[in-house]
């Protein structure tokens, strides 16, 4: 006897949903409001668009919840293949909204096919790796499994938006928890580090300080007949990797690039070009103090000082109005569904569930740490949304979708046996 | 124990973001201030500045409007450039330069084209503005002033400079402050307080209206009303009199302290430091290097005081009981002292003379008898000469006198210190007779017009003035300042001045000055005729001597006592004693009987005497 599923709905994490969402839409009204009077109707107003966008979501909702969870299982590959394809057809019939062609138009209504291919990958990933025959530590799987999540990837950077690509980045949650060796995880971390050493200082100096603490390791270790080969093989690694890093970052990256990362690391300092942005919406952030200056009395958010303010950087408006408590909240808010996540996936009885549960996770921390860390001057410039904040249909839904699914899925756990 | 890792990298990432929440929104305050200065623009609403009375309630200075012509740039149309250059009379090119400026200044933001028209201009160019879209004209307020013969005393007002922005925050960069004189002085109370509004501003710095809804506005507080105790009638009477001639006059109302008048020549007017002409005005003022107009010598001029200061030696002579009013003094021509048998010259008058024909005819020889006795009561001449300059101090002398005007001079009084130091003690000694020019108000005491005429004040009180000042009524109301209304004593008892003030009356009845009585006014002065040097091609040079008088008068109950000094007038009843009488009978009868008198001063210039030293020719003193 299957149980109402709909009693199984984890409340918490849609109570958490529903905090977001609408504090996000206070601030993407204050943010944006151009008339005192408020209104219901008139659609010039972005708070009115997002009021509906997210009236609307309340629909997705429902026919998430609707839907068989046995649907989602069986036809992942076939909506995949869907998403795929609406990304190609974005080449042909798609629309131009600042500089990226990444939407299509319905009249007056955009959508951005990029905020559902997420979703669509996540159930991708879940079926392959949930697959009887899938074992993610042999390489050729690993490179299937890379393979779901690299195409929509690919064809989302010549759009050109690179900051949607990199979301993508986000399955290396799943994979880990699935089982994915450590050592992807050291590679990974340590070529970041790398990355960021290399473009501080000189890359001689970066490889002589590594070769010296392994140097260093090897005569700790002498006694224990370590594999010179194997140490030899890494510092020229390090060494290669390092001055690839200098010559791709100095004579491949274009100028605009080069600026974001230098601004953050603190080499360059331009308040005007491109480092306004970033400057103005510190100054935002920096003039709340400890309880903000009140809804609607943000004197950098009403004059319009902080670009893209009601989308990418309406965490700044956050941080000026409602100050550092009002900021931290919403911090903790993410940090809340992101742990309550996890729950849920762990406690998921196929590994579907849990592996689409962990996309969910990687996903939103993803553009949780990118955006907050590029507002607060953390990061470098990447121009993504905060998830269920930001203003933006096509972003709200994705990720309503997105969570949703995954409510739908944890709902049903009752029924799994 | 996978999903551990994950945790941390969540938790890990939250605390990062809080910790650099709390290091932009907490720790560093620098982000707040640069809030304020992009989002909130401040407009000041400047408030009307003080008007300024005289004594008898006759405006002296109040405000007219100014016309600023501005531009914004970015709403700039093509205009006919030719009608605006001739309407506003200013080259094409002065045109292009400004407007390129102001461009680079701020494309939206409105800048000066052309300050401060007249009313006329205004008028003009208001008929024909609607032709020239993107200029509007700001109306501003400046000063006007409503008389020419005060500027010294006045002052005037400019633009505030940076060091008193950093130093006063009240003051931003092109606000106008009081410069000189009276509007220096009470800055405080003419400038009134600004109002201010805070204007929320947009990212292209334009206006959002008011920030919060005004609540933390404030609106402007006008200046106060002030009145000085100038009579300006007496004033001017005095700027026509030192007519052609260079000097000070000061008057004094002795029961209060209140300057009646205080005259340097020559001066200035004082429109020409208003509006669009005051920068090569003032140029040409500052660089009068010879006539100094911008010295004020009533206050500043630092001149030997001569004669008149006879009478402090005498007061004081009689305080020191060296010498009575019986005792007379045998002159020779002159007093004759020393081993070498110096000798101080005098003029022929009969001989020998006591105290008041002593004053009256100004006799030298007595005044050296009595000044060597002052110092030689004591044991050591350096003892001698500081209880002497302590006597001479209490009238104001030898130091600033703490008058309500932003200018002055200490003059100077020597002290035993000085002489030690000019004569080298106590490798080589000194006595009383190497400082007898004191005695005469020659030598190294220096008073200023003001400090003589505080001086006369002092004698005419009967010992004790009041600190003179320029201030009577702030808003109306009195002043109280203590400074001012407290009487200062001096060291010498009341009875010693009669003899004194009777010998000063004399110098009017018989003696010196005997050909400038005023019928029915009692009047009391000292005639003064000052020896003064200068330097010509690094030349100590001897220059026709000043013409110096001090007078108060009635001589019972005064109202008035004066000072003047009349440069290079040769002897002291020949300018100043005429002047000073002429003066008097304004103050005290209101007009003037003597009009040959006033005829002979009118037609009389000295500026002959002015141009001898830069001729580069020899020239001859004292004719």
């Amino acid at each position: 006897m299957a149980k109402s599923s709909v009693a199984a709905i984890d409340w918490i994490t849609v109570l958490l949903f529903l905090l977001l969402v609408g504090f996000g839409w206070g601030n993407i009204y204050s943010a944006s409001y151009e008339n005192e009077a408020f209104s219901f109707t008139d659609f010039s107003e972005v708070y009115v668009k997002q009021g509906y966008w997210i009236l609307l979501s309340i629909v997705l909702i429902v026919i998430t919840q609707a839907v068989e969870v046995k649907f989602y299982e069986r036809f992942a590959g076939l909506i995949y293949v869907i998403s795929l394809l609406s990304l190609l057809g974005l080449f042909v019939l798609g629309k131009n909204i600042n500089g990226a062609t990444s939407w299509y138009a319905f009249g007056p209504v955009g959508l951005q096919p990029s905020e559902f291919a997420k979703s669509c990958t996540a159930l991708a990933l879940a079926k392959y790796l949930s697959d009887m025959q899938t074992n993610i530590n042999l390489l050729g799987h690993q490179v299937r499994a890379f393979l779901i999540i690299a195409i929509p990837a690919v064809i989302i950077i010549p759009q050109p938006d690179p900051g949607s690509a990199l979301i993508y980045a986000a399955f290396f949650f799943p994979l880990y928890r699935e089982g994915l060796a450590a050592i992807y995880l050291i590679v990974g971390a340590s070529a970041a580090a790398l990355f960021i050493l290399t473009l501080l200082f000189n890359p001689i100096w970066v490889v002589l300080a590594i070769a010296t603490v392994m140097l260093l390791i090897l005569i700790k270790n002498r006694k224990q007949k370590p594999k010179y080969s194997r140490y030899l093989l890494t510092i020229i690694v390090v060494t290669g990797f390092c001055f690839s890093v200098n010559y791709i970052f100095n004579n491949v990256f274009e100028q605009r690039h080069r600026d974001r990362f230098n601004i953050v690391l603190g080499k360059e300092v331009d308040t005007k070009g491109i480092g306004y942005n970033t400057n103005q919406s510190e100054i935002a952030i920096g003039s709340g103090g400890w309880v903000g200056k009140g809804w609607k009395e943000g004197t950098q958010t009403k004059g319009g000082f902080v670009p893209e303010q009601h989308t990418d950087y309406i965490f700044s408006t956050v941080g000026e109005e409602w100050g550092f408590l009002g900021a931290t909240l919403v911090i903790i808010l993410f940090i809340s569904l992101l742990i309550r996540l996890i729950h849920l996936a762990e406690r998921q009885k196929t590994q579907f569930s849990r592996v689409y549960g962990y996309s969910v996770i990687g996903i939103l921390f993803i553009h949780f740490a990118i955006n907050v860390g590029m507002v607060t001057g953390l990061m470098p410039t990447i121009g993504i949304p905060l998830p269920f904040f930001s203003y933006g249909g096509s972003g709200l839904w994705g990720f309503t979708i997105l969570l949703f699914i995954f409510i739908k899925l944890d709902s049903n756990r009752v029924n799994e046996w | 124990m996978r999903k551990l890792l994950l945790y941390l990298i969540i938790v890990t990432t939250g605390v990062v973001f809080i910790a650099r929440l709390f290091y932009l929104q907490i720790y560093n305050t620098s982000f707040a201030s640069l809030s304020e200065d992009n989002a909130i623009k401040v407009i000041y609403d400047y408030p009307q500045r003080g008007a300024i009375y005289d004594r008898n309630g006759r405006l002296l200075v109040t405000n007219q409007p100014s016309y600023d012509v501005m531009v914004i740039p970015r709403e700039l149309k093509p205009f006919d450039t030719l009608e605006f250059c001739s309407i506003l009379n200013i080259s094409k090119d002065k045109l292009i330069k400004s407007l390129k400026k102001a461009r680079v200044y701020s494309p939206r933001v409105p800048s000066i084209i052309v300050p401060q028209l007249t009313k006329d201009e205004y008028a003009y160019l208001q008929e024909k503005m609607r032709k020239f879209e993107g200029f509007y004209i700001q109306k501003r307020s400046l000063r006007d002033y409503q008389t020419e013969d005060a500027a010294n005393v006045l002052g005037y007002i400019g633009e505030v400079n940076e060091a008193l922005i950093q130093k006063n925050p009240y003051y931003l960069s092109g606000d106008l402050i009081g410069i000189d004189g009276v509007e220096k002085q009470y800055e405080n109370y003419l400038r009134g307080v600004k109002g201010v509004k805070r204007i929320q501003k947009d990212r292209f710095n334009r206006d959002m209206g008011a920030y919060k809804e005004g609540k933390f506005d404030t609106l402007p507080v006008n200046g106060k009303d002030l009145t000085v105790t100038l009579d300006t009638k007496l004033q001017a009477y005095g700027r026509l009199l030192m007519k052609n001639k260079r000097g000070g006059i000061v008057a004094l109302e002795p029961s209060t302290g209140e300057i009646l008048a205080l005259v340097t020549a020559p001066s200035y007017k004082p429109e020409l430091l208003v509006g669009r002409k005051r920068s090569p005005n003032f140029t040409k003022l500052v660089y009068d290097t010879i006539a100094i107009p911008l010295f004020d010598r009533g206050l500043k001029a630092e001149y030997p005081p001569g004669s008149p200061f006879k009478t402090i030696n005498a007061l004081i002579g009689l305080q020191e009981d060296v010498i009575d009013t019986r005792e007379s003094v045998s002159c020779r021509m002159g007093y004759y002292y020393g081993k070498r048998g110096q000798k101080l010259g005098c003029h022929s008058h009969r001989s020998p003379l006591s105290m008041i024909p002593g004053i009256s005819n100004s006799c030298n020889a007595y005044f050296a008898t009595v000044y060597r006795r002052i110092i030689e009561k004591y044991d050591t001449p350096q003892e001698g000469i500081d209880n002497w300059k302590k006597h001479v101090q209490s009238f104001g002398l030898g130091n600033y006198l703490g008058n309500d005007l932003p200018a002055g001079r200490p003059g100077k009084v020597p002290s035993s210190e000085y002489y030690n130091k000019i004569y080298q003690y106590p490798t080589y000694k000194w006595y009383a007779s190497a400082t007898l020019s004191n005695a005469i108000g020659q030598g190294e005491v220096l008073a200023t017009p003001i400090q003589l005429a505080n001086m006369t004040a002092a004698i005419a009180n009967r010992g004790y003035y009041f600190t003179p000042h320029i201030i009577k009524a702030i808003d109306g109301k009195p002043i109280e300042n203590e400074n001012y209304t407290v009487p200062k004593i001096t060291t010498i008892d009341k009875e010693h001045f009669e003899p004194v003030i009777e010998g000063m009356y004399q110098v009017y009845t018989q003696g010196t000055a005997s050909s400038l009585q005023v019928e029915g006014i009692e009047i009391c002065g000292k005639t003064g005729t000052a020896e003064n040097f200068t330097k010509i091609d690094g030349k100590k040079t001897q220059l026709t001597d000043h013409s110096v008088f001090i007078a108060f008068a009635p001589k019972n109950n005064p109202k008035i006592a004066i000072a003047v000094f009349v440069e290079n007038g040769y002897w002291g009843a020949r300018y100043a004693g005429k002047i000073a009488s002429l003066m008097i009978e304004q103050h005290i009868n209101g007009s003037i009987t003597r009009t040959d008198l006033e005829k002979w001063l009118l037609t009389h210039s000295l500026e002959e005497e002015y141009a001898k030293p830069y001729s580069g020719e020899p020239f001859k003193i004292n004719q």
